[in-house]
Formats: structure tokens, sequence, C-alpha cells
């Protein structure tokens, strides 16, 4: 087990390497410039831009610029935004939280409405049911989240005034109306985001109930009488879960990675709307860090899926 | 309308047979900005007031929160990083400048104790050195008292190079001194017409030498106060997110009396502009929106709700179309669209004239932009009710291509238009965004009715607008025969803007594409008129020579305006604002009020 381990994060360090020298190459063989700004400005010489890019070294040969960023990046140096000029590290971790509460919050959701609906819309299969749930399911996750996000600011800001569509991180009231004024404006894109990862994952899970069901040792536990019950949640459901987890488990990253569109569209301040921002305006070092992070995040948890598979299920091993 | 025509107009402003605005009006026509108008009437004696604003509260505070919404998130906040209009803005909550710009081009003291001038001797006769009084009793927030110091510091802090200032070019060459506390200095090395631009306006917002003294140069990155700004405006820094959002407080020592109004300011950015405009016009959770680039049938839907207003800001954007003066499709000396060779078809004055008679503004202006753009003639111009009524322009598809059929421009087999061989066929670029295709159709409708093919192209606004020299498609590459987008001209003062049509700046391989003249159109007797008025001290003798200019770029067909685009604002019905076009939406945030 530990060999394992420690081979799987041996494998790691090259495609690391490896990703972050592609990503690096991409971004600085796209076009844009982060001081396209000064350049239609005609009251800004272009001496002046020329001397920016120049101080922040955009005009050395691509191989060098990743050297340095390896180097500083080994160090714990993240660099810094070019537009900006704060640290990287300082703007993520201005970010995560909100993303963590927002995207987590979501994922929960979709969580919460996934396995119930989807279990028991699979011991029921074709009953009305499962018919309602499926049909919902494919709705939910055929409707981009932009359209969902706009429907829903359309009903319960505009016309009901119920919920604000803009969310604001800084709220600060005291006490219980602060905290319900920050769920109050995490509702609807939670609801959206939620509901739409519940949606393919409730296919999910009745797909995986669907084929435990019809095991031999299901029928084996009704023979022996035991109460359906205990034969759903402990026969079936706990052998059906186990590919549910390793999809989980690698969905996880993207609560990291924020979710570009719907943080767009109500404005929450997470890291995907960083990323967004940060491309449009050409800032390499923080879509490096974002992105080289998300990868690593996605190593990391591939290696836990594999070793969570192991744990629930005796007949993996690792030897 | 030369020098007399001028100095005629504004006797009849002293005589009162002229109102200011009216004159002001028919400069802006002329393609002039307001602030050189106000310039010639101060010039000529005419004391210069500033549109006066009604500020109704009479106590400070008690307003309650400000909101405001800017769909481009600021991501900074020191004034001399803000390479965007949002982190200026965002700044100017907080910093101040000795003077900003109002509507009519009046310069407004805000730290200053006076608008220097002539007649009361602080502005030198020979152009040579202005001296700016600062206003006594102002605190930095941290309560340390603004003098000269800070001033003097400032210029040396912008004009240093490893500091990497965006405004550098404001501050390098000047020489700026303490004569005592409250007094400052500036001296340029040579006569210098437009002297308001250091300490002025967007570029000229004053940092506090204690707070940034020892972050001048290279570590310029590291001062605490980029992130958490100590200035001397009516908000005091609260909290700062990147890209999300800045918030501030009431300064209880704000240097004007009853000001600010509000308790708190909050300025949230991010998102689009529509949802933007949906937030103040619709559902009414902000009271502001900045810069509402939305198209007009949506934004009139908006204001049907009866939660806000549109307020639209004269300034000086122009969308307008570029002709290529060079050869784009012949490659010499690894670079197209290279001086020395000549256009195949627009090097005819003919097909210039024929390609202006062929842009219908009116459909634009109408069918696309509403009152955020409008149907111009002028290079330079300004809204509807300063617009004077002798411009005009023509939309004639027939008169088009009478004009081509004279000069010999021959319908082909395939109905495109040829001479000698050469086919009137157009590549016609611009960056990608709703309007500017709608536009292209329009153009091309046109075009081909009088016998010109186009193909018409568009390019990722990040690539367009970039300064990539490696990229073919960017604008000052110019590879194709004519190309549309806006140049925003938000500085007062038209020098720099009509340097992109003089010889030496033309835009190629041997500067990196860096050259402000794009279309590369060279004129000796242009160039003369750019040099006289660089020098000239007198206002009134150097709005001729820009409107002389103006003229030659128009009638040559150098370029084709399209529509002058305002600002657009989104305000809360209650709420008072005070805006200009002329320097930042938050030069006199303080003014700002609710009824």
């Amino acid at each position: 087990m530990t060999r394992y381990i420690v081979r799987r994060l041996l494998i790691a360090i090259p495609s690391l390497l490896g990703i972050s020298l592609v990503l690096y190459t991409i971004l600085a063989l796209a076009p844009g410039d982060p001081f396209g700004d000064l350049a239609s400005n005609p009251a800004v010489p272009p001496a002046v831009a020329e001397a920016l890019r120049q101080k922040f070294g955009l005009n050395d040969p691509i191989m060098l610029r990743y050297w340095h960023w390896l180097m500083a990046m080994l160090h714990g140096d993240w660099g810094f935004s070019f537009v900006s000029r704060v640290d990287v590290d300082q703007l993520i971790l201005q970010r995560l939280p909100t993303t963590l509460a927002v995207i987590g919050a979501s994922q929960v959701l979709a969580l919460a409405v996934a396995l119930p609906v989807g279990i028991y819309a699979a011991i029921r299969p074709y009953s009305l049911f499962d018919q309602i749930a499926s049909t919902f399911a494919f709705i939910g996750f055929s409707l981009p989240t932009f359209f969902t996000g706009l429907v829903l600011i359309l009903i319960f800001s505009i016309q009901l005034d119920w919920l604000p569509f803009v969310y604001r991180a800084d709220i600060s009231t005291p006490g219980l109306l602060g905290v319900w004024l920050h769920i109050k404006q995490a509702i609807m894109p939670v609801m959206v985001l939620g509901l739409f990862q519940g949606a393919s994952w409730t296919r999910f899970v009745r797909a995986s109930v669907l084929d435990a069901i019809r095991v031999d040792h299901v029928t084996t536990a009704r023979a022996k009488g035991l109460k359906e019950r205990a034969v759903v949640l402990r026969h079936i459901v706990r052998n059906a879960l186990i590919p549910v987890v390793t999809l989980i488990a690698l969905q996880l990253p993207t609560v990291f990675g924020g979710a570009i569109v719907t943080e767009q569209i109500f404005r929450v301040p997470g890291i995907g709307s960083l990323l967004i921002s940060s491309i449009l305006a050409n800032d390499t070092p923080v879509i490096m860090a974002v992105t080289f992070i998300f990868a690593c995040l996605v190593i990391a948890f591939n290696l836990i899926a594999d070793l969570l598979y192991g744990w629930l299920d005796p007949r993996v091993s690792y030897s | 309308m030369d020098e007399e025509d001028l100095r005629g107009l504004i006797a009849d402003v002293r005589a009162g047979k002229l109102p200011r605005r009216a004159f002001i009006a028919r400069m802006v026509a002329l393609g002039l900005t307001a602030p050189l108008a106000t310039q010639m009437l101060v010039h000529s004696g005419l004391a210069a007031e500033a549109t006066p604003f009604d500020y109704k509260p009479t106590k400070r505070g008690g307003g309650g929160p400000l909101r405001v919404l800017w769909w481009q998130a600021p991501t900074l906040l020191n004034p001399h990083f803000a390479v965007g209009t949002k982190d200026q803005e965002a700044s100017r909550i907080f910093y101040e400048p000795l003077a900003g710009w109002d509507p009519d081009g009046n310069l407004v003291p805000i730290l200053a104790a006076s608008i220097p001038t002539v007649e009361n001797g602080l502005l030198a006769e020979d152009g040579k050195s202005v001296t700016w009084k600062l206003k006594k009793g102002v605190t930095w927030h941290d309560g340390k008292p603004f003098t000269a110091d800070d001033c003097v510091f400032t210029a040396a802090y912008c004009a240093d190079p490893a500091t990497a200032a965006y405004d550098i070019a404001t501050y390098k060459d000047i020489k700026v001194s303490k004569l005592d506390d409250y007094t400052v200095k500036i001296e340029f090395p040579r006569p210098t017409p437009y002297w308001a631009d250091a300490f002025v306006g967007a570029r000229g917002m004053i940092l506090p030498q204690h707070a940034f003294g020892d972050y001048k140069g290279a570590n310029s990155r590291q001062a605490p106060a980029n992130l958490a700004p100590i200035g001397t405006g009516p908000y005091m820094f609260v909290e700062f997110r990147p890209g999300d959002m800045v918030s501030g407080k009431l300064n209880p020592n704000y240097h004007e009396p009853n000001r600010p109004y509000f308790d708190t300011i909050e300025m949230k950015g991010g998102g689009d502009a529509v949802s933007a405009a949906r937030a103040v016009l619709q559902s009414g959770e902000y009271d502001y929106a900045w810069n509402l680039q939305v198209e007009n049938e949506i934004l009139q839907r908006l204001v049907k709700a009866g939660q806000g207003r549109i307020e639209i800001i004269p300034g000086g954007n122009i969308e307008h179309i570029q002709i290529n003066f060079t050869d784009p499709w012949k490659e010499v000396d690894g670079q197209r669209s290279a001086l020395g060779t000549k256009h195949p078809f627009f090097s005819d004055p003919a097909v210039r004239q024929a390609m202006n008679m062929l842009v219908d503004r009116n459909a634009v202006h109408e069918y696309i932009y509403g009152p955020a753009g409008i149907a111009t003639a002028n290079f330079l111009n300004n809204p509807e009710r300063y617009r004077s009524k002798d411009t005009s322009f023509v939309f004639d598809v027939g008169k088009a291509a009478k004009t081509l059929e004279d000069a010999g421009w021959k319908p082909g087999a395939d109905g495109t238009r040829e001479k000698n061989g050469v086919k009137l066929h157009v590549v016609y670029q611009t960056s990608v965004n709703a309007p500017r295709q709608q536009n292209q159709q329009i153009v091309k409708q046109a075009a081909q009715k009088a016998g010109i093919s186009m193909e018409l192209k568009a390019v990722t606004a990040s690539v367009f607008f970039s300064s990539d020299v490696a990229n073919p498609d960017t604008y000052t590459h110019f590879y194709s025969d004519i190309q549309m987008y806006t140049t925003t001209m938000t500085q007062p003062d038209p020098g720099q803007f009509m340097l992109q049509f003089v010889s030496w700046e033309v835009a190629q391989k041997s500067n990196k594409w860096a050259g402000r003249n794009i279309t590369r159109w060279q004129n000796p007797d242009y160039d003369a008129l750019w040099k006289a008025a660089d020098a000239e001290l007198d206002p009134v003798k150097r709005a001729a020579l820009f409107i002389k200019m103006n003229d030659m770029v128009i009638n040559d067909v150098v370029v084709i305006p399209v529509v002058y685009r305002p600002g657009v604002a989104g305000v809360k019905n209650n709420l008072q604002v005070r805006l200009s076009g002329w320097d930042n939406d938050m030069w006199a945030l303080k003014d700002w009020y609710r009824t």
C-alpha cells in the first residue's frame, strides 16, 4: 500500500511538470497582451507599454520565462498579477471561502437530491415516480446553467422581488440577520449549480443501483427473508455506491475551480470568475496558478479515488 | 473657420450676443474639445465659470449607503497604475487631483485653492511654467496634513521609470518644485499650451508621501497603500477585494462643507452590462451603473420599469472607419501595409469619396446605438444640443455610384466595378461585437449596390486591440482595406489625439507597429500644422490650427466617422449625480446625493 502511494506520487511529478510546461507554452503563444488597454489609448505613448512589458519580463524568450516561473513556484512564490499587481496566492485565498461555500453547498445539494431520488427510482423502475424523476433529470442536465440562472433571476428577483441577484461577499451585518442575508443571496446560484449537477448524478445513481439489484446475492438476501430496508441499504446501495464515490471524488476538484458561467451571472466572486477575468485580461500568472492548482487537485483526487476504491471494495488490491 | 472668425465669435460672447454654451458647442462641432474651447474664452479674458451644481444637503452624512455597479471589476487602487478606467474610477473614490474637468470643459479646483490663469499671475505668459496654490487645512485620511511635498513626491513617483506608472509621460519631462508648504511650481522644458495635465483629472490624483515614500521605484508593487488607499477624498477606505468590490465610509474631516452625503459607498464589480442595467433600472438593487454598452432597445425596455433613468455623458469617443493608404495585400520586407506602397484603389480620391457616401450613419444611429451612438460627420464631436447645424453628411448610393462611374470605375462581368484590371474588392475588418457586425452588414449592403464587393472580417477584441507584434490581425497591423473601431478620447486636449495623423507616427514593422498613425496617411501640410499647434500658446490660434487639421482629415476622407458615442450610465430615480465626459465618472463623487 505505502509502496503504491509512493509510486503514484513519483509518477505525479513528471505529469505535473509536463502539464505546467504545456499550460505555460499555450498561454505564452496565445494572442493578447496584458497591456492592450494601454495600446489603444492615444494618450499613452507606446514606449510606456513597452517599458512595462520589459519590467514584467514579457519580452524574454518563452523557455526562460517558464524556467523563472518554475523556480519561483518551487520556492513557494506564485508570482504576482500583472493586472492588479497583487500576489497571486493572496488573490486566490481571498476568493477561496466564497468558492468553497457556494460550490460546496451546491455539491451537497446535488448529492442530497441525487442519492434518494436515484435509489428510489431504481428500486421501482418504470414506476410513475421513476418516470417523473427521469423527466426532470433530463430537463435538469439539458438546460445550461446560464439559461436556468437567467430564468431564476427573472422570476425571483425581477417579478417576485424575493432574492437579490448580485452576490456580495462583504455582507457584515452581525447576528442571524447577516447569516440570513448570506443564505438568501446564495440560494439562486446554489440551486442552479446543485440541480444541474444533481440531475446528472441522479441518472448515474439510478443506473448503478439498477445494476446492483439484479445481482444474485440480492436475490439470496431476499430469499433469506431479510427486511426490504436492510436488503436495499446493506446489499444493494453499498455495492452500487462504489462507482458513485469515485465519480464524486473526481468531481471534487471542480469545487475549487468554481463555476465560471454561474459565477459570472450572479457576480459571485469565486475562483471561476477570477479565472475568466484573468483570461480576458491576459493575466498569465493568475491563469497559470489557478489552472496549475487545478491540475494538482485532479491528480491528487485521482489517487484518493483509487485508494478509496480499495477500501470500499476488498476485491481490489494494490500489490 | 480661421483665427479671425474665432476672434469674432469670442467678441460676440464678450458682448453677450452669443451664450458661452453655444460658443463651446460651435467649437466642439468643429472638432475641438470642450476644455480647449473654454481655455480660449479664459485666455481672451472671459473668466471661466464652472457649471454650477445644485447641492441640496445641509449636513454631512445621513444618506445611508450608496451602491454602484461597475460591470468591469476594479483590480487595483493605485491611481497611477490604473491602466483601465475601472481602476481609475475606483481610485477616485479615495484620491483627488488638484482640479477636475466639468462637463463644459472648465477646470474645477478640488485640492487647489484656485485655478491658475495668466490674469492671477499663476500661469506664466511664456507657457513655460504654472504655479498651483493648494487648499489649506486638507488632511489625509490618517490625519496627516496635505502639503506641497505630496505633490512634488507624486510627480517624482510617476516620473521614475522603475515605478512603472502608466502616466509616466505626463510627469517625466516636467520639473516640479515646492515654493512653500501650499504652493507648487511646475516648469516645462518648452512652451506648453496644454499645461493642465499634471495634477489634473484622472492622471493627477495626488498620493501621500508618508504612505508611498518608501515605495517609489522598483519596490512600488510592495506598498501596503496600493491595496489600502489613504487619500483626501470624501470616502475613507474600508475593504478591497481585487476583481470583486471596493467599499468605503464617510470621511468625517472632508475638506468641503456638508459633504459627503452618503455614510458608506460600495462599488461592486463583475458580470455584464445588461444585468448591471437591470440591477439599477429594473430591480433597483443598485444606485448607479457605469458604461451601459447595451443595445438601445433593451435599455429602453428596462427604463420602462420606472426604477431609474439613463444619463448620457457627452465626451469625445468616436466610432470611425479608417481607410488604408498603403497596399495591405503586397508583402514588402516582411510586412504588408508597408510605407512606400500605394493602395490599389483607395489612392484614388473618388473611391474614398464614394465610400464616404456609402456609410448609412443614420441607420447605424437609429437601429443599433440609439442615444448611445449619434450619427456624425466630424472626427470629434459632442451631443446633439451642442452640434452645429452646418455640418452634414450624405448617404447616397446613387451619387456614390456616379462618382465611381465618372472616375472611370466601370462595372465588370460580376457586377463589381473595375478599372485597368483593378477590382473594387474591399476587406472590411473590425472587432467581434454585436453592434459592429450589424454595422458591417449595413455598409456591405450599400457598397454592393454601388458596385463595390465587400468581404467582412471580425477579429476577437483581445486580439484586435492587442499590441502583439507577431499577430497580423491587430488593428495597428491593419492588413485590410478598411477597419472600424472606437478611439477613446477622455483626455481634454486634442493634441495627443490629432497625433494619429502625423507622418512620423506611422505604424510599421520598424516601430513594432506601435506608431499612432494607423491609416498610414502622410501629408506634410498636416505635419506642419500639428507642429505649429504643439508650440502655439494662444488658445485661439491653436484652436484654429486644430480645426484646420480636422478638416484636412475629413475632406481627404482619411477616416469616415460613423457615430459619436457618449457615455451612458444608469442612475436610480432619486439619486443626483454630477458627471463629466472629460473626467472620470467619480470625479465629483463628493457632490452626489439622494432626494
